[in-house]
């Protein structure tokens, strides 16, 4: 990914081609950049074209629009030119006296059907590429994705891996009150990894509302509409991490719902997925014990800022007239089975979603203690992973 | 809406001085929005703010109403008005299709695109085959559909008739048989009211409700509307009966009746393609 | 073109303007609600255009500075749905009724109290729309674009904005049929449809646009209603409904709705380059065809905003191949335009500024819109900032540039008054800049990855936010001296004689300035 970025970050990537200094550069891209350059601090940050891409799809498409901008470019410059003649030599203030023409239906119909068949050039190709990007068959790996208001639940099908991926930025580095690492917003607790040659097919769909699941370099985005299944398809090329964002606006949360592909080679991939399930199993030991209020508390806070404090806040007082505050609330400071359901099942028609399928039981007793012992909350009893577990069933 | 004691036809065109109706329609239309969001609020308000939005709607179509047949009747409106109501009343019956497109439109699509492609989803919905007539996969509900050849048959018979006498009375005006106007717009009027008391007693019958699934959404939906538009198309056809024995109508001046009519027709053909796509296939 | 036999305006039983506050609130003159729809939208413009600058004052810097996601997404709502149903549309419309009348030589629109309903009711509605900011939940932040399930989320606000935009829609069809019909209806003798100044032209196509598409938005934001408060499934899959199927109801309206909003610019710009090119519009017939097929061609390309929904690839296709073809008509008239400039006798005038920079931009914002049209390079470019770029050479490069022209070319005849053109040019210049360094990097934003409608973003994207956030506080800064210079022109200024462009030859300029209370009430002989 590093390598990814750096590429895109250079002032010297210009609009119509990639390799750089192989072929003249756009004109007026190349203006504006010197313009805006020589009035800023040296920052070099003014990527200009799409990123650097990492899949055949992807380099397709880069190339597609690299033919496309041309086309325009040189319409544009057409077009630009006899108005730029007319400006110049036709003014009244030069002494030129207006003609009386009113039309001419030769040239009339010669900009009509030129214009056709230049866009009949540009369909081609991208007639093509359609056709390859939706054909998502022969597909060695399939990975269901689904997503949530913010983050993305990764499972790969047939082999019982099932993860969260969270947004890793800090609130503290959003709110200014730390630096912004180098991959700010653009960074999840737990990547999706995915082997490198193979082509995987993506089937999504959403538990709330709308998500777009997003990689640029992949030359991937696709909408994730709950109740429906979609898919698409890409073959990674080379090693990487490769990041993107939800694209769709789907709440507060929005710009924090990050994608993070690690593309890894075949054999560290079959390593990674042996390691995946040894993690799950000892997950499942760590649900069966039981803790003190203290650990689950401690426990529940992390699950709380990743999960909840979007909209409850970190205050837990909600935002009202939006998100209820936990902070002295019926359910918080009630009955333990109530609190239990809600956090379970959700509470449908509202932004509440359902965490049951989505936290380990462990984590669900954590978040729902720290709720009810946190803030104006004082219950002081604990909820166990097995009482979860009951609850489930 | 031309007067029979008018005897020229002016030049100019009729171009009213100000008036307080148009103010007191956007008075009366945002205390109605603002009374349905009380209401929605849970305001206890809402529905006497709504209750007088609806009072001054009413007051201001009586108003409004009233100044229009007056001016009609005061030999105000040229041949060129009287095109320009034709236009206008053309217009809003194509902006009226337009609406029921969309209703229609939903309809074809949740049942050539939606369901099947819920059906084909088996990731989320394991065990759900996507058929019309559906309440959808996550309901748990089955869905009995009204049958075509009950109500709504006769209904669709009920309507064409209406139909069939409300031209009659058309013919009768255009001859000047006044007593077979107001025979066909009386028979009209209580063939919509028969026609609206049928739907009221399917609707009670039916063993759905609109929360039961997409079914239940666009029946309802659907149904409702152009139920809606009968009931409008029946008071507006009782104004036209009173303004008949008022003897507001001449054999060659009398849109306002035919704006009418025409509306009527239009409510009639929306029936047509609901009983074809909603009740029978 | 037009030659008008001597105008009868006087000896009407009420020639003089009622005065007081009456005049304006029960108005039925064409000219009077043409100026309350003109002021509404100027000042909705800088409502909407203050909620801009919030929104780039946020996005000034990564991080989050100013305001939490929430009321930002609430900015970027509102300031769409405002500048759209609040800002151009009712400019084009306060244009429609005070031009329309004048330019096919009618006394009036042919529903003067319609007429003023169709004002009225804006006001209703942009009180119900703002008040949404101070109710409990907040106002709107689910996109203008208003999807479901998002849309079903929100609190009492989301109502209120629906209802609002029912309001907005009943507004537009009346103000559409009573356009058609004037058209059709109340031309003067002699002012056969093919002798119709375009401006007109394209304002017939449009009320007939509105009329088609007004009537489904209203469908699909009921629809949104019953999801919300009485328990259908229209949008919910549980229910076998479809999030979807919202996307192709609301773009179906939405997409007309875009060309609602430019063609009647078109017309605008249509009007001012034969006037200070001293010749007549190139291609008159072919303008009038192209508008027509651009009007038809915008109903079947409604599923290009959804390329990224996953639909079957010979549905992408179709969308594809018909959005492409859109560039047929509108590259006729771009050339048609640039004929009209070839061989005329050219002055610089501040609406020609505005309709040169219009052929200009706008022709940037078409090539973005046909690498949009191609599906491969859309998947890549869909919900980024390419598409804010795109969509803001379109509307504000575009329409808004137009309608500022268009009031420049216009206020002599409405007011009487000249405009300071020093002034103007200033404006000019200083928008034309302002626009181009806000909204030409965004380009390069949303190539880059930048998604759009997010309060916060990467690292890599700071330094061309930065620059769009100068560009946007010197392009809203300007936009004082808009203000200002109307405002001026208003109150005063050199008279304007009846034609103050020579170029100028339709109908209004037969008339004094500023044009009598009541104008062509025995109708104008057109020869």
């Amino acid at each position: 990914m590093a390598q990814n970025l750096r590429s895109n970050r250079q002032v010297s990537v210009c609009l119509p081609c990639r390799a750089v200094g192989s072929r003249p550069a756009s004109a007026p891209a190349l203006l504006f950049l010197s313009l805006l350059t020589s009035a800023l601090p040296a920052r070099a940050d003014y990527a200009v074209n799409l990123q650097t891409p990492a899949t055949g799809l992807a380099n397709q498409v880069y190339d597609l629009h690299t033919l496309i901008v041309w086309i325009c470019f040189v319409i544009f410059i057409i077009v630009l030119v006899p108005m730029g003649v007319a400006l110049v030599r036709h003014r009244k203030s030069a002494g030129h006296e207006p003609a009386k023409f009113h039309h001419n239906t030769l040239v009339e119909w010669i900009w009509t059907i030129i214009p056709v068949l230049i866009l009949v050039s540009m369909a081609w190709p991208a007639t093509q590429l359609v056709v390859q990007m939706k054909d998502t068959s022969k597909e060695d790996l399939t990975i269901k994705i689904t997503g949530r208001q913010w983050k993305w639940e990764y499972e790969y099908l047939g082999d019982g891996i099932r993860f969260i991926s969270n947004s890793a930025t800090s609130n503290e580095q959003i709110a200014g009150k730390q630096q912004k690492n180098e991959h700010y917003l653009l960074e999840v607790d737990k990547p999706l990894v995915v082997p490198t040659g193979r082509k995987v097919r993506i089937v999504l769909t959403a538990a709330d509302v709308i998500h777009t699941w997003w990689v640029p370099a992949l030359g991937v985005k696709q909408d994730a509409i709950p109740g429906f299944i979609r898919d698409a398809w890409f073959k990674v090329e080379q090693p990487g991490t490769y990041r993107g964002q939800c694209a769709e606006l789907c709440g507060v949360g929005h710009a924090y719902m990050p994608v993070v592909v690690e593309a890894v080679p075949p054999q560290q991939f079959a390593t990674w997925m042996q390691d995946q399930k040894t993690q799950l199993a000892a997950a499942e030991e760590a649900s069966g014990k039981t803790y003190s209020l203290d650990e689950l508390k401690a426990r529940g806070e992390k699950v709380y800022a990743a999960n909840c404090a979007a909209c409850h806040q970190p205050t837990g007082m909600g935002i009202s007239g939006a998100f209820p505050a936990l902070s002295g609330s019926k359910i918080a400071t009630g009955d333990k089975a109530g609190h239990m359901d809600i956090v379970l099942h959700g509470k449908p028609g509202t932004a509440m979603a359902a965490f049951g399928p989505q936290l380990s039981n462990l984590d669900l007793a954590a978040v729902i203690t720290y709720e009810r012992n946190s803030w104006n909350n004082k219950v002081g009893d604990a909820v166990q992973p097995s009482e979860i577990a009951a609850r489930k069933k | 809406m031309q007067s029979p004691t008018q005897t020229h036809h002016t030049d100019v065109y009729y171009v009213p001085s100000s008036s307080i109706w148009p103010i007191v329609g956007s008075i009366a239309l945002l205390t109605l929005a603002a009374g349905f969001v009380l209401y929605l609020g849970k305001v206890a308000a809402g529905p006497y703010v709504m209750g007088a939005g609806v009072a001054i709607l009413a007051t201001m179509l009586f108003g409004w109403f009233s100044t229009v047949i007056k001016e009609s009747l005061a030999g105000k409106y040229s041949d060129q008005v009287d095109t320009s109501f034709r236009w206008g009343m053309a217009w809003f019956i194509f902006s009226e299709v337009a609406f029921f497109s969309g209703l229609f439109g939903a309809l074809f699509y949740v049942r050539l695109i939606t369901l099947p492609s819920l059906g084909h989803a088996d990731l989320v919905w394991p065990n759900f085959e996507g058929v019309w007539p559906s309440a959808g996969p996550g309901l748990n509900k089955t869905i009995t559909p009204v049958g075509a050849w009950g109500i709504p048959a006769l209904n669709t018979l009920i309507l064409l008739s209406s139909g069939a006498t409300v031209t009659w009375a058309h013919w009768g005006l255009q001859k000047g048989r006044q007593a077979q106007l107001k025979l066909g717009l009386a028979l009209t009027v209580l063939l919509g009211a028969l026609f609206l008391g049928l739907q009221i007693h399917e609707y009670a019958e039916a063993a759905f409700s609109i929360r039961d699934g997409i079914f239940g959404a666009l029946f309802y939906m659907l149904t409702g509307f152009h139920g809606f538009h009968v009931l409008l198309g029946t008071v507006m056809l009782t104004i036209i009966l009173l303004r008949a024995m008022a003897g507001h109508f001449t054999p060659d001046r009398h849109f306002a009746f035919e704006a009418v009519a025409w509306y009527w027709h239009f409510v009639d053909v929306v029936w047509l393609l609901l009983f074809v796509f909603v009740y029978w296939i | 073109m037009y030659t008008a036999t001597a105008t009868d305006t006087h000896g009407h039983d009420h020639e003089h303007a009622p005065t007081g506050i009456m005049r304006w609130i029960a108005s039925t003159n064409h000219k009077d609600i043409g100026t309350l729809y003109l002021w509404f939208s100027l000042f909705m413009f800088f409502f909407a255009g203050t909620l801009a600058m919030m929104i780039r004052a946020e996005l000034f810097q990564p991080g989050l500075q100013l305001f939490q996601p929430g009321f930002f997404n609430q900015l970027t709502t509102m300031h769409g749905l405002i500048m759209i149903f609040g800002a151009i549309m009712p400019a084009l419309v306060g244009f429609a009724n005070w031009q329309i009348p004048l330019m096919i030589g009618a006394s009036d629109m042919a529903f003067p109290r319609m007429n003023n309903w169709s004002f009225w009711l804006l006001p209703a509605a942009g009180l119900l729309l703002i008040s949404t900011f101070f109710v409990p939940g907040g106002s709107i932040g689910g996109g203008w674009t208003m999807y479901p399930p998002l849309f079903i989320q929100g609190g009492i606000g989301y109502d209120m904005a629906i209802l609002s935009v029912h309001l907005m829609g009943i507004s537009s069809i009346m103000g559409a049929i009573n356009i058609i019909t004037t058209v059709l209806n109340m031309r003067a003798p002699g002012m056969t449809l093919m002798k119709m100044p375009l401006f007109v032209w394209t304002w017939f196509i449009t009320a007939f646009l509105l009329i088609a598409v007004m009537p489904v938005l209203a469908c699909a934001i009921t629809m949104l209603l019953t999801d919300r408060n009485f328990g259908t499934h229209f949008f919910d899959a549980a229910g076998g409904g479809d999030a979807v199927m919202y996307q192709h109801l609301f773009w179906f309206f939405g997409h007309p709705e875009v060309y609602i909003m430019i063609l009647p610019a078109f017309g605008i710009i249509s009007t001012i380059i034969p006037t200070f090119s001293r010749k007549p519009l190139f291609g008159y017939v072919s303008m009038v065809y192209a508008v027509a097929s651009i009007a038809f061609l915008s109903f079947i390309v409604w599923a290009h905003h959804m390329f990224t929904t996953g639909m079957p690839v010979a549905g992408q296709l179709f969308f594809m191949y018909t959005t492409m073809l859109i560039a047929v008509p509108t590259g006729v008239k771009v050339f048609n335009w640039i004929s009209t400039l070839w061989r005329g006798a050219i002055t610089f005038e501040t609406p020609m500024l505005f309709a040169l920079a219009f052929v200009i931009l706008f022709a940037i914002g078409g090539f973005s819109g046909l690498v949009l049209a191609l599906v491969p390079v859309d998947i890549q470019l869909q919900d980024t900032y390419y598409v804010v770029a795109h969509f803001h050479y379109v509307l504000f490069s575009g329409s808004a540039m137009a309608i500022m022209g268009g009031v420049y070319y216009w206020l002599p005849k409405w007011t009487g008054h000249m405009y300071d053109e020093r002034l103007g040019k200033i404006h000019f210049w200083l928008t034309a800049i302002a626009f181009n360094i806000t909204f030409f990097p965004m380009h390069f934003l949303g190539l880059a990855g930048m998604p759009r409608r997010i309060p916060d973003y990467a690292l890599q994207f700071a330094d061309f936010n930065m620059i769009a956030s100068i560009g946007g506080f010197l392009l809203g800064a300007s936009q004082l001296l808009f203000l200002y210079t109307v405002v001026k022109c208003v109150r005063g200024g050199a008279p304007a004689p009846a034609r103050p462009w020579d170029g100028a030859d339709t109908l209004e300029w037969t008339l004094p300035s500023p044009a009598p209370y009541h104008s062509f009430v025995t109708p104008p002989l057109v020869k």
